[in-house]
């Protein structure tokens, strides 16, 4: 059974001139959960579908995310999480293995949801043309060497990333 | 399944199916935001301008993320038909003269 929603003009407008330029997204990953490395990926992989450029700032833990040996095991926090995914108090959350078991779970949950992997993430938005800026000073401070990151990886600074920010349509810290 | 093949579902077919020309088919069902919309892009490149193609989503999101995307790509959504636990859109790429 299939039902005809509303009229088409009221879901989507009279199409526009086309644009002058592609829209922009400026992203910054500073966080190297599992969970907090998802949303900029998502996002970044979504503005390309659309047609707009996107790049995203990888700094602090976020630069965890471009890591060659850790991006594949991130981690998500069991301690000081109560939207985890296991509900224990928080002192629980401190046991050894806590945060390995949360971490499973979570991986469990987007395998079988056929959700692709932060690994695959990268692949996609990389094919898609997404720029991957690495925070030169979270190297710099955390010992991190070039030969250490996903091919691909432009390091930058904070100057270069505003200035491809300037022109963004979109802006979000993660 | 292991890595890619997670998501790999919904190979875009193509088929005759409207007497003026073919129709590619995806189907995302099972697929989760933002797969649907990504899968879509990836066909919607690869087609001429005024191809048409006929995705089918299950995630209730794409009720709203579907337009979203033809109205930001300047595609043209030509219909949209919700069933039970699947929704159908009608996509043709550019905008319509």
């Amino acid at each position: 059974m299939t039902q005809t929603l509303e009229p088409l003009s009221e879901i989507q407008p009279e199409p526009t001139e086309p644009r002058s330029r592609p829209r922009r997204i400026a992203l910054v990953a500073s966080k190297g959960t599992l969970d907090q490395a998802y949303p900029p990926l998502i996002m970044a992989s979504t503005a390309v579908s659309l047609g707009w450029e996107a790049g995203i700032y990888f700094t602090f833990y976020g630069l965890d995310i471009l890591h060659k040996d850790r991006f594949e095991n991130l981690k998500v926090a069991s301690l000081a999480n109560p939207s985890g995914p296991i509900q224990l108090p928080n002192i629980l959350g401190a046991v050894p293995g806590a945060t390995a078991a949360a971490t499973k779970v979570m991986r469990k949950w987007m395998s079988d949801a056929r959700f692709p992997t932060i690994p695959e993430f990268i692949e996609m938005t990389r094919d898609l043309g997404v720029t991957f800026f690495a925070c030169s000073t979270t190297m710099g401070v955390m010992g991190v060497e070039k030969s250490d990151l996903i091919e691909g990886a432009d390091i930058a600074g904070a100057a270069a990333f505003l200035d491809y920010a300037a022109d963004a349509d979109v802006s979000l810290f993660v | 399944m292991k890595g890619n093949q997670r998501y790999e579902q919904g190979e875009a077919m193509t088929v005759q199916s409207n007497p003026t020309g073919v129709t590619t088919e995806l189907d995302c069902s099972g697929l989760l935001c933002p797969l649907p919309v990504y899968k879509a892009a990836l066909v919607l490149n690869k087609l001429e301008d005024g191809a048409l193609l006929r995705l089918v989503t299950t995630d209730p999101g794409a009720l709203e993320d579907i337009p979203a995307m033809t109205r930001q790509r300047q595609d043209t959504l030509v219909s949209v038909e919700e069933g039970a636990d699947s929704q159908t859109f009608l996509i043709r790429k550019g905008i319509a003269s």
